[in-house]
């Protein structure tokens, strides 16, 4: 396979269908449920033998439809998604499967992981989530949603539609081994001595985008400066001290919720 | 009296321009790099060496090029078409199947043409059309949904029509067709939907098939041995890309896709000939002269379609009828192309899947264990970017990924007809599980995976001693082909939309344009009236450049 990514062919009625699919991102579950890890290997190995033909590895390979990252059709909770697979979606090609009781439970645990079989993932309730975002949690403080709260760390306001629910809870838990290399910090020293640190946004072969301590919005160009620093740690803190795991699970379930395209 | 005078008029202007200008002989392709102010086929010459002769443009002056024209495509989505010109007039295809006639010098538009395809159609990988084949006075292209079109160069109306294979079935051609002699030339893409690939040769005339070879051997053909079962049936071996001719062999030289499933080989034990080859046919018969396969029982998609480069060089003190080929599976090869003897061959990034190559070429495989990552990554050490060869420098060039690598995995897989037939998958290796990995093309002007997952860069490799005589890096990775002139120019591009000049025999930036599209095919050089011209496509733009007035 060569060329240029998927379907781009299809690109008007993709489009289309992302119009649709805003109707129902709003709705996302408050399923609250806890997901193990056999569970979710179970439902990898459903998934892998039977979704897969049409879905895809990734689970994008239906136009609207994101799997991995929680993007449905028909589907809000999981009790939606159990019948959606057992009764299939007649005229859309979707035969009904069925299946037994655990690998039910297992593959809508793997769907609900974003396919993350290393991780075993709770999701709590997104209001509750939300107060703790804006109140014990302090998240405002450097993140911002909607326009409300800082700016020196990244724009949660679509992170749930960029990040599986596994990936927010070991950010929570675990921020440094969860910090893509885009979002790391820089530190540049220009030739002419000044000290500029921010957020990366954007980057280049000769040029450098980020958004510095004062807010401002800044490039430059690699010609000009001396030393480049990114920070490999991230200089938010573990939260699995700071919150009790069905407050970590309620986060996570919050900023899944956060799905602002 | 004067409304019947101007149209008279009119079509003797016409008429008198129609016979010069219109008809591409054999002989004139056979002999196309002596006339270096056209580009008459994809790769620009038989030989495919992206080496233009035209000298006006060098390393003194090219800091002086400026902008002439700008042509915008009205179709979204990477644009990887190579255009023709011929004799002032330049053919350039946009996705999916449109064809557009150009005044080369001032990018106004003569005439388009747009074919629609059967809803039927699909592809793995974008409605991509990479270009034409011209011959006598009319041009020929490949259609998403199989099928090839002639068109009257002149008027922009199709003259025949001809289906090569069932659309439905995940045949489709995204391959510019090569007019070799009397015929023209194409192969068949759909490797991820279990086709049985071939290439066809046809009447330019009449659209008349004139031979096919396929390239999984059936039942009783040679090869068939390395398939077991039925697995031939849904084989793949895709053909995307145009191949190379050496006329006085009268080979023609292709490269070979991927086998189906791509990422199960555990499904079709063998060899599974002729997947990830390069095979060479007789141009009047489609006969098989010989093969060399890259990559036996290919589990990481591998496919074989990058252009053969053909040159006589120095081989162990004599001049050698050498085909030259980076290939997606991160080894550079010198083979003989008059028998495919394997010369020599060495990686040219970071590798592996095999630990070297032994006497004859053929991989040493060294699996990773499953969940352990693969260099390199799936999209290959290069891919279907055309490289490029300069006989004054002696180097061959091309557009790699360094430091890329992929957890490949492995799945069952059952054909269904016309449906996706992969067995597996690959994730990019990144260093926070979930991180944006870097993708296949652009869609984002925001480099959101960063140059930790993997970078681009152009090497110059010296085919007589396999080592890097240079590297240009960049931050972000490229599938920018490659042009080299005669005044040792090389003209590159990239993803980051940056359209560069280098210094071919250094490597060093002479001069660059920050276009801002990313820059997905190979850049040509043509010349009207005594200029010479240098056009490339950046996003969704077809941009012409010369020296300033």
């Amino acid at each position: 396979m060569g060329g240029d990514g998927l379907s781009d062919f299809s690109a008007f009625s993709a489009f289309i269908a992302a119009l649709l699919l805003t109707a129902t991102l709003g709705a996302q579950a408050d399923h609250g449920a806890q997901y193990s890890q056999a569970e979710i290997a179970a439902g990898y190995r459903v998934y892998s033998a039977t979704c897969v033909q049409c879905h895809g590895a990734n689970g994008d390979g239906i136009s609207g439809v994101d799997l991995r990252r929680g993007v449905f059709r028909r589907a809000a909770s999981d009790e939606d998604l159990a019948r959606v697979i057992t009764s299939g979606v007649s005229g859309a090609g979707m035969p009904p499967f069925k299946l037994e009781p655990a690998e039910l439970t297992g593959v809508i645990a793997f769907i609900r992981a974003g396919f993350d079989q290393t991780v075993s993932v709770r999701v709590g309730d997104p209001a509750r989530g939300r107060t703790l975002f804006d109140g014990k949690g302090a998240c405002a403080a450097c993140h911002r949603v909607q326009g409300r709260g800082a700016l020196s760390a990244p724009d949660l306001s679509g992170v749930g539609l960029v990040r599986t629910v596994g990936a927010l809870q070991r950010s929570l838990l675990d921020p440094t081994s969860a910090m893509v290399p885009a979002n790391r910090p820089v530190r540049a020293v220009t030739n002419s001595g000044d000290t500029v640190e921010g957020r990366r946004l954007n980057e280049d072969t000769y040029t450098l985008q980020l958004l510095d301590a004062h807010g401002r919005l800044r490039s430059l160009a690699k010609s000009d400066i001396r030393t480049l620093t990114y920070a490999i740690a991230s200089p938010m803190p573990a939260y699995g001290s700071r919150l009790r795991p069905d407050e970590i699970a309620d986060l996570v379930g919050y900023l899944a919720s956060l799905r602002e395209p | 009296m004067t409304l019947v005078l101007r149209p008279l008029l009119a079509l003797a202007l016409v008429a008198s321009a129609w016979p010069a200008s219109a008809q591409i002989t054999p002989d004139r392709l056979q002999h196309a790099s002596e006339e270096p102010q056209n580009w008459l086929t994809y790769s620009g010459t038989y030989a495919s060496q992206r080496h233009s002769l035209l000298r006006q443009v060098d390393t003194g002056n090219v800091k002086n090029l400026e902008l002439k024209w700008v042509l915008p495509n009205q179709a979204f989505g990477a644009w990887q078409a190579t255009p023709l010109v011929v004799d002032g007039v330049m053919y350039v295809t946009q996705r999916p199947n449109d064809v557009l006639a150009v005044d080369a010098k001032t990018g106004r538009v003569f005439w388009q043409y747009r074919y629609t395809n059967s809803p039927d159609a699909r592809v793995c990988c974008g409605a991509n059309n990479r270009g034409l084949a011209v011959l006598g006075s009319t041009l020929f292209m490949g259609t998403l949904d199989g099928h090839l079109v002639a068109i009257d160069a002149a008027g922009g109306r199709p003259l025949w029509n001809v289906a090569l294979g069932d659309p439905a079935l995940g045949y489709s051609i995204t391959m510019a067709p090569l007019a070799v002699k009397d015929k023209i030339l194409v192969g068949v893409g759909g490797g991820e939907y279990g086709i049985r690939g071939f290439v066809a040769a046809f009447d330019p005339a009449s659209g008349k098939e004139l031979w096919r070879f396929y390239t999984i051997p059936g039942p009783g053909e040679r090869g068939h041995e390395t398939w077991s079962g039925d697995t031939w049936k849904t084989g793949g071996g895709s053909v995307w890309m145009t191949p190379s001719y050496d006329p006085e062999l009268n080979l023609t030289y292709w490269g070979i896709g991927n086998p189906g499933p791509d990422w199960n080989a555990a499904l079709r034990p063998g060899d599974n000939l002729y997947t990830d080859s390069v095979i060479a046919l007789d141009a009047d018969t489609g006969t098989l002269k010989w093969h060399f396969q890259f990559t036996p029982n290919d589990t990481y998609d591998y496919d074989s379609v990058q252009v053969a480069v053909l040159a006589d060089i120095p081989w162990r003190g004599s001049q050698t009828k050498a085909l030259m080929w980076a290939n997606r599976n991160g080894f550079f090869y010198v083979l003989n192309r008059e028998t495919g003897a394997f010369l020599s061959g060495a990686p040219f990034v970071k590798v592996n899947w095999a630990s070297g190559l032994d006497a004859k070429g053929r991989p040493i495989k060294t699996t990773q264990p499953a969940g352990s990552p693969t260099w390199p990554g799936n999209q290959g050490g290069t891919n279907w970017y055309s490289p490029a060869f300069s006989p004054r420098t002696g180097l061959f060039y091309l557009s790699a990924w360094e430091g890329y690598a992929s957890i490949f995995r492995s799945e069952p897989a059952t054909y269904i007809p016309g449906r996706n037939f992969a067995g597996g998958g690959h994730t990019v290796v990144t260093p926070v599980p979930g991180a944006p990995g870097v993708r296949i093309g652009r869609y984002s002007p925001i480099n959101d995976w960063t140059d930790v997952v993997g970078h681009g860069a152009v090497i110059a490799i010296d085919p007589q001693t396999l080592q890097r005589k240079w590297t240009f890096p960049q931050y972000d990775v490229t599938d920018s082909g490659i042009l080299t002139t005669a005044t040792d120019l090389l003209f590159t591009g990239g993803r980051e939309g940056y359209f560069y000049a280098l210094d071919a025999r250094s490597g060093e930036v002479l001069w660059k344009a920050s276009l801002g599209g990313q820059i997905v095919n190979g850049p040509i050089s043509y010349a009207i009236d005594g200029k010479q011209y240098v056009a490339v496509i950046s996003g969704n733009s077809l941009y012409a450049f010369a020296l300033r007035d």
